[in-house]
């Protein structure tokens, strides 16, 4: 078990497997990867004096033996059970951050769907789409980077409409701890569409720790409607990063339904790097127990005309930690920008917290922006209504928390994906 | 039916309630009239179990139970239904959708079977010409963006869905013009039996026009100060509150 390491040399031991992984990659897929790693060594895992974590502390599971390599057992009937069957579409299966075509299933061609390893890739497509996440200081995200050697390539031809939704299944399953680089890079060029939804599970009791990274290059007019699912899940740290780069005139519409894990960080980048885009993120976090949920979002406006729209809500219920911040940039290019965004919770306990951050930075003068967030309790008055009419306290809790967790499911078009997300939601509510 | 003896309550510090009796029997519909700030809907909110309002003092019986010892809840399922002077909004719930559940916990209270679907949308249909109130609506998110009329013709809805044996209405008149008061009191009426009651609690004599009272009563300072038939209304109406506030009178 060579790969089975304490926190102590935890720097050292990722070394060690990136270099064996490194083994067969080429000559600029290593310079990457090594540029990255030095990056990651330098600023270290992140703490909770890093003004971006300061609610968010990995540091205690960071001490566990973690396996590093993607080895695992995984049979097809245990993986089954983790496939939702009411999404019927294109699915492509990620365990341990390695894609694995015997598991998948893709019902589109591939003269609209391309799917692949970055190591089949040339060069320049890998310093196109890869390098410019090494100019990011962030710790987590370089040490994504360093491993993107075996990152998964989606890639939509100009013009063509992917016709099936994609189900992008992140598994992690082993019989250790496992620490894992998931990095995907999704192209959608010229006028091209595609739904895409990821959904992040586990198997089997070990502690699984994902650190994701999900890639969004949109061309001139491309759509792309995204989903990032994390059922309830135990043990299962994760830091995720989805970073979308608009051409002119494209529209991304993402969601994020977060309804569990032990200490979850979403981070959501839009990068409006052209004019008329349009961007649209929303966000459903629900807490229980000790569960720390925290979503981070930036949205940088560099050019004119373009519309980001943010909602996030949450329910957070026992000792669970919510955590949002949200940053809008509007830079002085950026006239004509409409930016708006809005962070509402609902605490259901007298012992869970949410931590929000609205922050705006505008040096446009010509923009319509506003920002807002709310953390409340369930009112009485509706309470109070449904149950003189009947409803038990906890049946009208139930209802009222539903509706007002409905504003961000109803925004999801995938219809089958919004049926699951209503049961899934639902049951995550009654076991609260 | 009901059976109010001497019941007192007080919310935050302030008493409100100060002494209050009144019995009610199968068939008969009250009028709980009197001035803001009498203490009417403070009676209606007390019956109906809001939490704001603490009971100091006094009894409440209903069909036989210690009404102030139920939760909200229960006493909906015995049969006590509150017309909100303000029905709130609940973006994200429908009508249809909330009231299922509340039927059917009602039903589940009684020891009945769950009703199905099919009969629960026969029985929208039926009891919504009833209240002439547009199924549409229904669907709709709870009160959101409805008009004042369409509010409390949806609260009669309800009340004609859940069948009560006891119906307060709290100034379910205040703000109507006098098409919906009328399609609000025709509602009333049609779902009156003789096997149960009602209290309409009113600033106005004009609702009693249509809810035809047999008894009104007067609360001025937390207490029942004159009983009558639906002519003191009337006196009311042409009087004013103000002979009631002076205790010389009659």
């Amino acid at each position: 078990m060579e790969s089975l390491v304490g926190n102590i040399d935890l720097k050292e031991s990722l070394k060690q497997h990136l270099e064996q992984q490194l083994s067969n990659a080429s000559s600029y897929l290593k310079e990457i990867s090594i540029n990255s790693f030095d990056k990651f060594e330098k600023l270290g895992f992140p703490t909770i004096k890093n003004e971006d974590w300061k609610y968010t502390n990995f540091s205690t599971v960071l001490k566990n033996n973690f396996q590093l390599s993607n080895e695992n057992s995984l049979t097809y009937e245990q993986l089954s059970k983790l496939l939702f069957s009411k999404l019927q579409g294109n699915i492509l299966v990620v365990v341990n951050g390695i894609y694995r075509p015997e598991f998948s299933t893709i019902l589109e061609k591939e003269n609209t769907l391309q799917v692949r390893k970055i190591n089949n890739l040339s060069k320049e497509f890998i310093e196109q789409h890869l390098s410019k996440t090494l100019a990011v200081s962030d710790a987590m995200t370089s040490l994504n980077t360093a491993f993107a050697s075996q990152a998964l390539i989606l890639q939509i031809p100009k013009g063509k409409v992917v016709e099936h939704p994609v189900y992008l299944y992140f598994i992690a399953s082993s019989d250790s701890n496992i620490f894992f680089h998931p990095r995907t890079i999704v192209v959608a060029e010229e006028n091209s569409q595609i739904k895409l939804a990821e959904i992040h599970q586990k198997q089997g009791n070990h502690i699984s720790f994902s650190n994701a990274f999900t890639d969004i290059y949109l061309d001139k007019d491309a759509n792309v409607e995204y989903y990032k699912i994390q059922p309830d899940q135990e043990e299962h740290y994760h830091v995720g990063t989805t970073q979308v780069v608009h051409k002119e005139k494209s529209c991304f519409c993402g969601t994020t339904i977060t309804l569990g894990g032990t200490i979850v960080r979403n981070n959501m980048n839009l990068i409006l790097n052209s004019n008329h885009c349009d961007s649209t993120i929303n966000g459903l976090y629900v807490g229980n127990n000790n569960q720390h949920i925290d979503n981070h979002s930036l949205v940088d406006h560099a050019m004119p005309n373009c519309l980001s729209n943010e909602l996030y809500k949450g329910v957070l219920n026992g000792k669970s930690t919510g955590v949002f911040n949200g940053k809008i940039f509007v830079r002085q290019d950026a006239q004509k920008t409409n930016a708006f965004q809005s962070n509402k919770t609902i605490l259901l306990s007298k012992d869970a917290t949410m931590n929000t951050k609205p922050q705006l930075e505008i040096f446009a003068d010509d923009v319509k922006c506003s920002h807002g967030a709310t953390i409340g309790q369930l009112d009485d008055e509706p309470m109070f209504y449904l149950r003189s009419r009947g409803l038990s306290e906890s049946s009208a809790r139930m209802m009222l928390v539903s509706a007002f967790a409905q504003d961000i499911i109803e925004h999801i078009k995938l219809e089958p994906l919004k049926e699951l997300m209503v049961t899934m939601l639902e049951e995550t509510l009654i076991q609260n | 039916m009901l059976k109010i003896n001497n019941l007192h309550a007080k919310v935050e510090s302030k008493d409100i309630l100060k002494g209050i009796n009144l019995e009610v029997n199968p068939g008969e519909v009250h009028a709980i009239m009197g001035p803001n700030g009498s203490g009417k809907s403070t009676l209606a909110s007390v019956l109906a179990g809001r939490a704001d309002y603490e009971v100091t003092e006094g009894s409440v019986e209903f069909m036989g139970k210690e009404l102030l010892e139920m939760s909200p809840e229960d006493r909906a399922r015995e049969g006590i239904f509150l017309a909100f002077q303000y029905p709130v909004e609940i973006p994200g719930v429908s009508t249809t959708n909330f009231l299922k559940t509340a039927l059917n916990e009602v039903r589940k209270y009684r020891g009945q079977d769950p009703i199905d679907a099919v009969s629960f949308l026969n029985l929208v249909k039926e009891k919504s010409k009833l209240v002439e109130i547009d199924p549409s609506l229904l669907k709709r998110s709870l009160n959101e963006g409805f008009s004042g009329g369409e509010k409390k013709r949806n609260e009669v809805f309800q009340m004609a869905m859940l069948e009560p044996k006891l119906a307060l209405l709290d100034e379910t008149d205040s703000g109507l013009d006098i098409d919906a008061l009328r399609i609000v009191a025709n509602g009333v009426n049609k779902l009156k039996n003789k096997d149960n009651a009602v209290i309409v609690v009113t600033h106005y004599q004009r609702l009693l026009d249509y809810i035809v009272p047999d008894f009104v009563h007067v609360l001025y300072n937390g207490k029942i100060v004159k009983s009558g038939t639906k002519e003191l209304a009337l006196e009311l109406e042409e009087k004013g509150y103000d002979w009631i506030k002076n205790p010389v009178s009659a």
